[in-house]
């Protein structure tokens, strides 16, 4: 019993970061499927392109954290935007498996560029002094790095929830989201919309990715091997939900922590069964709407 | 109002047609050719052949829940797997015989299928797709961690199997596994042929266009999906079955989702709801990457992927599609 | 007294607070000619759903022919001879005009479970669909794909295929709606002609259908009956003429 207290935070603390960058890998994947019912299954690769500029710019042009990770955030939307331009735009509305077909398209791409341009093995985060080694929190040590991704995660939700709910933007992304012929007739520009969310969704998923560099390694098939937990986390907050994918992460991050860590033996079983009991109690998640 | 008697003849004319869509066509003939052909002209590409035709019986399970019962999932590797190690299982512990390897691998397969799909087939759109995929996920893991049984990571080894019939061996170079998997590949082919001509395959292209429709006319639509999705794992279990038998390896890959995915790309090549879309997409797709992959992986993703948008963008409807369109022809029947 | 074709008792339902069906008590009596009648929202349809399963009732019980149906699912109803037709066409779309009257066929001779033999060799199904088709004027349209017929025409294929299913009672919900004024008739001639051992309900705001068709009206406002009774009670009635023909005769 007494070595109770100190697993259960551990896990705790350790669930925690890993449900942050999950919510931000997946957001904006809840976003583009709720609103534009788009079945982005490319969005993890936003989130590796993240990875891969923060690390680099650091490694190669000895770019500070903060100032490497602000700019892998900005290139990875403009890309975002160029690629939902060329390609996403003409699938809108169109049929699930065009859109299957397109995306794991740019999974295929993403795994082949990344590994001409970085090499196939996975590469690791040198975050800056002051972020490594361990902190001294009510009388525990927790490791700095992730206290810091736990603080940013929880600084990012709250700012991306009061965006939502306060500004005029944030308005029209919920209008849309209802009830997206209404939001047209009241005269919102849904194309830009559309674009502007995409956009921002991809920015969140690179600052996913960066931020969390350190717990979901950055390798050529990290779009691949990181869709699974982005889709259960999509599907069992809710499609188009900002809130859903949020407690969906929670409960993936730290179940999935606890038995990896209590029952190595069962790996991901547990977390895959409470999925698929969830989606069948609640098929459109747990915080999704009827339509 | 029309006169009945002057339109008589066409009234004969239009039941015959009906009546007759089944009939084989003369076309149907030349995959079988091509492949017979094949044996003789690419002597040093019968292992290749073999896997091609394995996995065309795969696609083909695929186009069935698709193409043809509207049913879209991301996880048919699961019953693939499920074939694969169940034959393969049977195969390192000592029953060696090759026939009725396929066919425990197809109930196996099958009673995943039946079992997996009375669950996820109560859902649709997006979250079945999600379902699907979760059930290759649990039982990929489930071979993973179950390393007594499936060798977990570094995969099943030490198979032996039989020669066919107890007269052909299975040789190094491919030959026997050719004709066997092409053979089965041809009953596969067969029977789904007949399931799709038969009023119950004709009552699941009913579901496909309009599942709310066909309830309205008396059809117990989930119990059809069921049987489809039951069958299609039988046939996807053979297909499995006929890799790690001809292969003498099976691994976690084969319930993998690139595995999944991988399929989903041969068959939309092709052309989904069609039948043969199968039988253009896996070729296409296998010897591209034969040729390519082993020049350089890392290219081949590339430019698979490059071509999938393409594809996914401007030439929806795969090879068959497109052919279809140009000829001003026939959406998928 | 032999049972009416349909009855529904103190049939309920309701989603949260919003109650789009209370207390409906309905008869609709052997080859009847009944219309329902109401505003937008008055819960036509939802009453439509509920008769044929596709909504649970809250409360109440539905009687097929005298026989307690309430419990049944969709396809069993169709089974007894319960069918609907849908206010925007519902078909196989991208099927000829011939398969979508032969799927019905084959759910109706159960031969639909045929796993085994190809379906083009019961010749008699595809006979008799083109024996429905022909008093309709389809069977020269029978080949082609519905998507390519005028939507009035694929207003027909809908009544041909429920007539497929060898219907006793037969909901027809807004046959005509969608259709172009002038193709409206061939629908009235249509469903006139419909055999008269089928009770037929039918939804429908074209009031010219309503009066030329219907023995018998009933009004539904607010998913409660409002009123029934022959056309000329309901055409006279003060409570109608307020909440329905008022208001339609406004627009």
């Amino acid at each position: 019993m007494a070595d109770f207290i100190p697993i259960a935070v551990s896990i705790l603390f350790h669930g925690l970061a890993m449900a942050m960058v999950l919510y931000l890998i997946s957001v904006g994947l809840s976003v583009t499927m709720g609103l534009m019912g788009f079945v982005n299954l490319a969005h993890g690769a936003f989130a590796m392109a993240g990875g891969y500029v923060l690390i680099i710019l650091m490694k190669k042009q000895g770019w500070p954290y903060g100032l490497a990770l602000a700019a892998a955030v900005v290139i990875c939307m403009l890309a975002s935007l160029v690629l939902e331009r060329l390609l996403y735009r003409r699938l809108y509305g169109g049929d699930e498996l065009d859109q299957v077909l397109m995306t794991m398209g740019l999974i295929f791409v993403s795994v082949g560029g990344a590994t001409f341009l970085f090499g196939p093995v996975a590469q690791s985060l040198d975050p800056p002094a002051m972020l490594r080694g361990q902190i001294h929190i009510l009388g525990r040590d927790f490791p700095t790095y992730r206290s810091f991704l736990i603080l940013c995660g929880a600084l990012l939700v709250t700012a991306l929830w009061l965006g939502l709910e306060r500004t005029r933007f944030g308005a029209q992304v919920r209008a849309s989201v209802d009830n997206l012929r209404m939001a047209q007739t009241l005269g919102i520009n849904t194309s830009k919309l559309f674009a502007i969310a995409f956009a921002l969704g991809s920015g969140l998923a690179a600052l996913g990715g960066g931020l969390g560099a350190e717990l979901l390694s950055v390798g050529p098939t990290y779009a691949l091997d990181n869709l699974v937990y982005c889709l259960i986390v999509v599907s069992v907050g809710g499609l188009g939900s900002i809130r859903g994918p949020f407690a969906a992460a929670l409960l993936v991050g730290v179940t999935d922590t606890a038995f990896k860590y209590l029952a190595p033996e069962l790996g991901a079983f547990f977390i895959y069964a409470l999925t698929m009991a969830i989606l069948l109690w609640r098929p459109r998640g747990l915080f999704g709407t009827a339509s | 109002m029309t006169a009945p008697a002057a339109d008589a003849p066409d009234r004969k004319a239009d039941i015959d047609a009906f009546a007759r869509r089944h009939k084989f066509r003369w076309t149907e003939a030349l995959p079988w050719a091509a492949a017979i052909a094949c044996y003789f002209t690419f002597e040093n590409y019968h292992a290749l052949g073999a896997q091609i035709f394995a996995t065309i019986l795969f696609a083909l399970s695929l186009d069935l829940l698709i193409g043809y019962a509207g049913i879209i999932t991301l996880g048919h590797a699961a019953f693939f797997g499920v074939g694969a190690y169940a034959a393969g299982i049977m195969a390192a512990n000592g029953f060696h015989e090759p026939l009725s390897g396929l066919v425990i691998a197809a109930l196996a397969a099958g009673i995943a299928g039946f079992a997996s799909g009375a669950i996820v087939l109560r859902t649709s759109g997006l979250t079945l797709l999600m379902q699907t995929l979760v059930v290759a996920a649990l039982l990929q893991e489930l071979a993973n961690k179950w390393t007594s049984v499936t060798g977990g990571s570094d995969g099943l080894l030490g198979m032996k199997i039989d020669p066919v019939f107890g007269v052909f061996r299975f040789d190094l170079f491919g030959n026997t596994a050719y004709i066997y998997c092409l053979a089965v590949l041809f009953l596969g082919w067969l029977a789904a042929r007949n399931l799709i001509c038969s009023p119950f395959g004709r009552s699941l292209t009913g579901i496909r266009e309009n599942a709310a429709r066909m309830r309205a006319i008396g059809a117990p639509v989930e119990r059809r999906k069921i049987i489809i999705y039951t069958i299609s794992a039988a046939l996807a279990g053979v297909s499995g079955a006929l890799i790690a038998q001809t292969t003498a390896l099976v691994g976690l890959g084969a319930l993998s989702l690139g595995r999944s995915g991988e399929l989903l790309i041969m068959l939309i090549i092709g052309g989904i709801g069609r039948l043969y879309g199968a039988f253009i997409g896996v070729p296409l797709y296998m010897i591209a990457q034969d040729r390519f992959a082993a020049v350089d992986p890392v290219f081949w993703y590339f430019w698979i992927g490059l071509f999938m948008i393409f594809d996914g963008v401007f030439a929806r409807g795969g090879a068959l599609g497109v052919i279809a369109r140009r000829r001003g022809g026939s959406p998928p029947q | 007294m032999s049972p009416a074709a349909l009855e529904t008792k103190l049939l309920c339902k309701s989603f949260g607070a919003l109650a789009v069906s209370s207390d409906i008590n309905f008869t609709l009596e052997r080859g009847a000619r009944h219309a329902l009648i109401g505003p937008n929202g008055a819960g036509k349809t939802s009453f439509v759903n509920l008769v044929t399963g596709v909504l649970k009732p809250t409360s109440g019980n539905i009687y097929l022919g005298g026989r307690d149906i309430t419990p049944l699912p969709q396809a069993l109803r169709v089974k007894l001879g319960l069918v609907r037709t849908f206010q925007i066409s519902a078909l196989f779309k991208r099927l000829t005009v011939l398969e979508n009257v032969t799927l019905a066929i084959a759910e109706r001779e159960g031969t639909a479970n045929d796993i085994l033999r190809p379906a083009g060799h019961r010749r008699a199904e595809i006979e008799e669909a083109f024996s429905l088709l022909e008093p309709l004027g389809l069977a020269n349209e029978a080949m082609r794909p519905v998507t390519e017929l005028a939507y009035g025409r694929q207003r027909m294929i809908e009544i041909a295929m429920a007539l497929a299913l060898k219907p006793q009672v037969l909901l027809l919900d807004e046959p005509a709606a969608g259709v172009p004024p002038g193709e409206t008739g061939a629908i009235i001639d249509t469903i006139e002609r419909l055999p008269a051992g089928i009770a037929v309900l039918f939804i429908e705001h074209d009031m010219e259908l309503v009066f030329r068709v219907a023995k018998r009206i009933t009004v539904l406002v607010q998913g409660a009956v409002l009123v029934e009774g022959p056309p000329a009670q309901i055409a006279a009635d003060p409570k109608v003429r307020e909440v329905y023909l008022g208001e339609s005769h406004s627009q």
